[in-house]
């Protein structure tokens, strides 16, 4: 590790205390880049356990039966299939993370989105694979469109995206609420109201594990992150995203046009989000009823804040969840309370989010410290037109 | 470097899914396969003490937990839950050897019938849905012609000819309430004005938020209705305890004899009688018929010719009409009236 500062290599040659300052500076970067997660890991298992305590339980014995539980391979594949949509979830709400918008308004999104697909699926036909694009398509739509209608309000009128997401998701249930009834869009299935059945061309492939299988829309949920990584680590567009993130009047001081990056995030985080809802619209139930899940939505917001939006981080983040749904569904079997588990997810959430400002805030000071004994030695050997602008960036 | 240390967690990523994506071990329930354990009954939201319709299916199982002697396990849904967490829970009773397995609502209409095939040897059964099955009891109600009589109650009993109606979800069930409740009133008094409204559109919570039954009661209240009927399972006390506080005003409870729940003893001299939906019946039923060796399966239909549903006459309050709720009662049970499920617009 201490051979990768290039940086500070031209200097070296001259002056082997500067070196010496930067190696170590190169290596406190990847010690404060372990610590974070670990803190945060560290930090929640205590927390939990406590918790496990003060409910007057054996906190052991609860890790026991989750690991127990989890290791068996129904678990796994159940823990996979309910993580796809979370991780879809979590990447419509990290885009809009990245330039400073708060998309609260995914869990109206997909829900529209899968409705919309429904509809149309159980009324038109198509042969093979083009059934399934035009409903994937469709979803994204209007997906795009309705979180669109907050971008546009944000830029015309100021209204806050944050105001206009929650009352959009009220508005799709509504919206929903109206047409799934008899006689308009949906039909009567003894107690419960759904769209026609959609045909079976509309059935998404699903790889054949034991004993039930892995639905195959965990593909396009690592190709959505894949297309994630590289729309905003390597494009124009992301650069633009990520500098209006940092700072709004810089990016627009360097010619980026604000306004249409709101709108354009809204559509994508829409369009993102308008796919959260087809794993089990085009996997599982096949038509959209009352009893079509809800408020994955609100937990793409913690996954994506578990994950610190990168698409590998969440991937883990949504992995965990789904593992802490299914084992503590368990521990409820066992006999423990059924919230223990919600706690338990809060408290790692928390965990993360403080333990990485925690490792910035610690890295920026010590940062600070080093260029100041740099300065010093600079000072000290004479040598003070040695170029400083390349000191070693602390990133946590 | 950077680049570096994100391939190798991008393939970590990758090797991880790929390697619990195949899955080599070995499933839980061939692990552990148990026997006899005793009744599993699955929850909707609102659990055990909704003081309605979750609390008559656990009265069902005391019921058979004190004259069968049978051992009872009870969990309870989540807000928000998928199709996955409910077979999940289904399927933890089955695997831990429980017989029957009773899904109580009809959110466990898809997971019944999808577990039903994983575990043929275990009964299955389900509250208020038809999923279909071998080893399936469908058990269903006729809602709409109890509500019908608690209509011909409220028609009678309100003194500004202005009756309402709350559910807590729009959806197929409660809109048998509805229409069975509506087409009551009419019958009884065509000069009655009956206004119905639901408190969400389609999420579940309108089953156990109680504060958005109150403010909706008390909308109603305000507009000169004396007698509301609730079906919204756990948000019903929220609309009883806005009635008790108006003079004169009445409820009319679902599911469980609701002046007779604890829970709502202080609101109970405003509690004018109780559409009764004999859920501990049917439960105690098949329990008894898997104790017996002889499972029920198939539709089991408990309407108000058989029992299955009944108008609750607690507190008295409805013993000066009783007589034209039985002429009522007994034209629906001879057929003469046709009670129906959808609301007339």
């Amino acid at each position: 590790m201490s051979t990768s500062t290039p940086p500070a290599a031209p200097t070296a040659k001259k002056n082997p205390a500067v070196d010496a300052v930067a190696r170590s500076a190169a290596r406190d970067r990847v010690l404060l880049g372990i610590a974070a997660p670990v803190l945060a890991i560290v930090a929640a298992i205590v927390i939990s356990s406590l918790v496990f305590l003060a409910s007057g339980e054996n906190p052991f014995r609860a890790y026991g039966i989750m690991a127990d539980y989890g290791h068996y391979s129904d678990s796994q594949v159940w823990i996979i299939n309910k993580a796809v949509p979370y991780y879809l979830s979590a990447l419509a709400v990290a885009v809009g993370f990245r330039m400073n918008l708060f998309n609260i308004g995914v869990d109206g999104q997909y829900r529209l989105a899968a409705f919309a697909a429904a509809a149309v699926g159980g009324a038109v036909a198509l042969p093979g694979a083009l059934q399934i694009i035009l409903l994937i398509v469709i979803a994204m739509l209007v997906g795009a469109v309705w979180s669109g209608i907050a971008g546009l309000l944000r830029t015309t009128r100021g209204v806050s995206e944050v105001i206009t997401t929650i009352m959009l998701n009220s508005i799709a249930a509504s919206v929903i609420g109206y047409f799934l009834q008899d006689g308009r869009l949906a039909v009567k299935d003894g107690n419960l109201l759904h769209t026609t059945f959609l045909p079976e061309s509309s059935h998404f492939f699903s790889f054949a594990t034991h004993p039930k299988p892995v639905e195959g829309f965990v593909v396009i949920a690592v190709v959505a992150g894949a297309l994630y990584w590289f729309l905003i680590n390597r494009t124009r567009f992301g650069f633009d995203l990520r500098a209006v993130g940092a700072s709004e009047p810089a990016a627009e001081a360097s010619g980026v046009s604000v306004k249409r990056m709101v709108v354009i995030s809204m559509l994508l985080s829409g369009a993102a989000a308008g796919l959260v809802g087809m794993p089990t619209l085009l996997g599982e139930s096949f038509q959209y009823g009352t009893d079509f899940p809800a408020g994955i939505g609100f937990t793409g917001i913690a996954i994506a804040l578990l994950g610190r939006n990168h698409p590998v981080g969440m991937g883990f983040g949504a992995l965990l969840w789904a593992f802490l749904d299914r084992t503590g569904s368990r521990l409820e079997f066992e006999g423990y309370a059924q919230e223990i588990v919600g706690v338990i997810q809060g408290v790692i959430v928390l965990c993360v989010v403080i333990a990485y400002e925690v490792v910035r805030r610690y890295g920026l000071r010590l940062q600070q410290r080093k260029v100041g004994e740099e300065l010093a030695v600079l000072a000290r050997t004479g040598d003070g037109t040695a170029d400083n602008s390349d000191k070693p960036e602390v990133t946590a | 470097m950077r680049r570096v240390i994100r391939v190798v967690a991008a393939a970590t990523a990758t090797a991880c899914l790929a390697l619990t994506a195949t899955a080599c071990g070995q499933s839980f329930a061939e692990a552990n396969r148990a026997t006899h354990a005793g009744v599993g009954l699955a929850f909707d939201i609102g659990g055990r003490d909704d003081h309605s319709f979750n609390e008559a299916a656990a009265r069902g199982t005391e019921d058979a937990r004190k004259h069968l002697g049978v051992n009872v396990k009870m969990l309870t849904a989540k807000n928000g839950e998928t199709e996955a967490d409910r077979e999940q829970r289904l399927t933890s009773f089955a695997e831990a050897g429980y017989n029957p397995v009773i899904g109580v609502g009809f959110a466990y209409s898809q997971s019944v019938q999808n577990v039903a095939k994983d575990f043929p040897d275990t009964t299955f059964g389900v509250v208020d849905a038809v999923p279909t099955g071998k080893n399936v009891d469908a058990m269903v109600f006729a809602e709409h012609e109890g509500s019908y009589l608690a209509g011909v109650a409220a028609a009678l009993k309100s003194r500004t000819h202005k009756v309402g109606f709350i559910g807590g979800v729009n959806n197929a069930l409660i809109q048998k309430f509805q229409a069975g409740f509506e087409q009551g009133v009419r019958d009884t008094d065509p000069r009655a004005k009956v206004v119905s409204q639901y408190l969400y559109p389609n999420n579940d919570k309108g089953f156990n938020d109680p504060a958005a039954a109150k403010a909706k009661a008390q909308g109603m209240l305000d507009s000169g209705i004396d007698v509301i009927y609730s079906a919204a399972g756990q948000s019903g006390a929220g609309s009883i305890e806005a009635i008790s506080k108006v003079k004169g005003a009445w409820a009319i409870g679902v599911d469980s004899d609701q002046y007779r729940q604890p829970g709502l003893a202080r609101y109970k001299d405003h509690i004018l009688t109780s559409v009764v939906k004999n859920v501990d019946v049917a439960v105690f039923d098949l329990i008894k018929s898997c104790e017996q060796h002889k499972p029920l399966t198939g539709i089991h239909t408990y309407d108000l010719k058989h029992g299955g549903v009944s108008l609750a006459t607690s507190g008295g309050f409805i013993k000066d009409i009783q007589p034209q709720i039985d002429a009522a009662r007994k034209k629906i049970i001879e057929g003469r009236v046709k009670v129906k499920e959808t609301p007339q617009p």
